[in-house]
């Protein structure tokens, strides 16, 4: 019994050091971001909000959030809907090269980012797209749309596989199915997604870099002030961006595990 | 039961034939189904049972063959045109809708209006007695009142006919029973074609009108169940009932009463009831249904009779099922009263005597 408690013991201090591994830089990010003295240096000064109110007081700050909110929700919505549409056609299609058209689907993550977004760049310039908010976009779908998709495939693998004839049965065209059976049995996963790829979006940096243009978007914008001088507000800035992506990520997961494992919530 | 002559059928298999890829599920298939029957499709695991009943729903194409409804081809009509409804064996209700939701959702599609659909839908609740239910989440529901949902879903369009895939499954035995109560008196009441699969043939023999017996794609015999249950027309059918004693043997002696070889003793045979004729030395199958053999301690004066070693009994309520070996080693069942048993005093590894009226046994030619 003590020795079970013991490694008990010894587990928890691992969970505990694992988290302060993970979670030091971000801490320390937030407490200079609120501390007076301009250098990231021990002792702290006095407590400020200087840094934040001197970022939202700068317009190009406030275009870089605009760009990253716009970007992120157009991203979240088209790849959601890819995603959901990859994940549907793998559930209930059967055809020669599924393997090869999953493996294709699943693939963009797996690129390295400069790879990719130099590609982009490429790609997009030569078509004379590159350098606006809607590159962006484009270069965040591609790279999005595979999580949605994993995320819907997961709910997909829980549903009965007769639901779906059961509605034709019933008398619904395949399209009323799909909207009257398989969204909704959908629905957290769709959320769960969106969410998800939102928070992809906004914090991605490499192939915004690449492909942004003038259009910058927040992480852009972090990368800039950085290569100018050791500013306060970056620890700010970082902050926010972190606590945005972060509550997305953890709403994403809310909603989905909730609805998962009790998939019969009242009300529609 | 409808006079097979002279109705129009309701449903009509012709020469019905389903291959998934070069597996024939489904072999050339003739069946018709008339209105107000209770069908039931039987048969072992692989039969084709499902199989015909998903085309007839419009689930799976025939790959030959027509399927009519009222006499029109409905081949190429989509299942959601068909108001062929199904109970399914996972019976499908939809997780993320109530009680009342699901019910409805087949009026939804025909655009019913809502207040009409909710009504509705409250008299199948109220008659399935759920009513109580109607608000409540699939999760929250036990496995009886589950099937209750799916039956009103089914049948709330009021459709002429009901598809159920082996619905009770699932089910505890004594609830079993009680469905099978519940499916019977819906069937009569409303009056309207009711095709049943189920593996199970106790649950096939207690409900339908008529059975259908299905092997490797193939029907094997129709007929009521006592038909099937008292004249089997080929060997498959007699060792699936499950309850008789077959052996195989050659016809020694012709006339009235046929004298018939087997590996366990020479019997004679004068079956009331079958049209073959069985010529001297041709191979037969004779069945012995083990409800119609009686037990004795002491060598009875039966002309038919072989000697047994009791080896097990399962108990089934008031009757039980003898298993006993014969004395070449075959196994030979017998089912009596439970008290006659007790009142033999028989154990196992005792000795007994079986036999059996000649006019009781059954013939079956070789070939079938």
């Amino acid at each position: 019994m003590t020795r079970l408690s013991g490694q008990n013991l010894l587990l928890r201090g691992y969970v505990v050091l694992v988290f302060v591994f993970v979670f030091t830089p971000i801490v320390t990010s937030f407490v200079f971001s609120v501390n007076s003295d301009r250098f990231p240096t021990i002792p702290l000064g006095h407590f400020t909000t200087h840094w934040y109110e001197t970022i939202f007081a700068d317009p190009d700050i406030w275009e870089a959030f605009r760009v990253s909110a716009l970007v992120s929700v157009s991203v979240a919505t088209l790849a959601t809907f890819i995603g959901f549409c990859t994940a549907y056609t793998d559930y209930r299609y059967n055809f020669t090269g599924k393997a090869l058209y999953l493996s294709l689907a699943l693939l963009p993550p797996t690129i390295p980012l400069v790879i990719m977004g130099l590609a982009m760049l490429a790609l997009l310039a030569r078509i004379n797209m590159s350098g606006q908010i809607h590159s962006i976009v484009v270069s965040h779908v591609v790279l999005c749309a595979p999580f949605a998709m994993a995320v819907v495939r997961m709910r997909l693998a829980q549903i009965n596989p007769d639901l779906e004839p059961a509605a034709w049965n019933l008398g619904a065209s395949p399209w009323r199915a799909m909207r009257e059976v398989i969204i909704p049995f959908c629905r957290p996963a769709i959320a769960s997604a969106f969410c998800l790829t939102a928070a992809v979006s906004f914090d991605e940096f490499a192939v915004a870099w690449f492909v942004s243009g003038l259009n910058k978007t927040v992480p852009v914008m972090i990368l800039e002030i950085l290569q100018g001088n050791t500013d306060p507000q970056i620890n700010a800035i970082g902050s926010i961006v972190f606590a945005i992506s972060m509550s997305l990520v953890v709403i994403a997961q809310l909603i989905f595990f909730r609805k998962a494992s009790a998939p019969t919530t009242t009300g529609i | 039961m409808p006079n097979t002559s002279e109705a129009r059928p309701l449903v009509s298999f012709e020469g019905v034939t389903k291959h998934y890829g070069t597996v024939a599920a489904v072999h050339a298939m003739d069946l018709d189904i008339y209105a107000g029957e209770f069908l039931a499709l039987m048969g072992p695991s692989g039969c084709g049972k499902t199989t015909s009943l998903r085309m007839l729903a419009g689930l799976e194409e025939p790959t030959e063959g027509e399927i009519r409804l009222d006499g029109k081809r409905i081949n190429e009509i989509d299942s959601a045109d068909r108001d062929t409804p199904m109970v399914w064996q996972s019976l499908a209700l939809f997780p993320f809708l109530s009680v009342r939701q699901n019910v409805e959702f087949g009026l939804k599609m025909r655009k019913i209006p809502s207040g009409d659909r909710q009504q509705r839908a409250m008299e199948w609740l109220e008659r399935l007695e759920i009513a109580d239910l109607a608000e409540r989440d699939i999760s929250q529901l036990s496995g009886g009142q589950r099937q209750r949902v799916a039956l009103a879903r089914s049948l709330v369009t009021e459709p002429r006919i009901l598809l159920l895939d082996e619905p009770l499954s699932a089910l505890d035995a004594n609830l079993v029973v009680k469905m099978q109560g519940v499916l019977s008196r819906l069937q009569k009441e409303l009056g309207i074609t009711f095709v049943y699969v189920t593996h199970s043939q106790s649950e096939a023999f207690a409900m339908s009108d008529r059975v259908v017996i299905m092997s490797q794609g193939r029907i094997e015999q129709i007929g009521s169940p006592k038909t099937i249950y008292r004249n089997p027309t080929s060997r498959f059918v007699a060792d699936f009932v499950g309850s008789n004693n077959i052996f195989c043997g050659t016809v020694s002696k012709e006339g009235a009463t046929l004298q018939v070889n087997t590996s366990v003793g020479c019997f004679s045979c004068s079956p009331d009831n079958d049209e073959n004729s069985f010529p001297m030395g041709s191979t037969l199958n004779m069945v012995i249904s083990s409800d119609l053999v009686q037990i004795s301690l002491t060598t009875p004066e039966a002309a038919n009779q072989v000697r047994c070693r009791f080896i097990s009994e399962e108990f089934v309520g008031s009757i039980v099922t003898v298993f006993a070996e014969l004395e070449n080693g075959a196994d030979f069942k017998v089912q009596v009263r439970q008290r006659d048993l007790a009142d033999l005093g028989l154990k196992a590894g005792a000795v007994f005597y079986a036999s059996w009226k000649a006019t009781d046994v059954h013939l079956i030619s070789e070939s079938a």
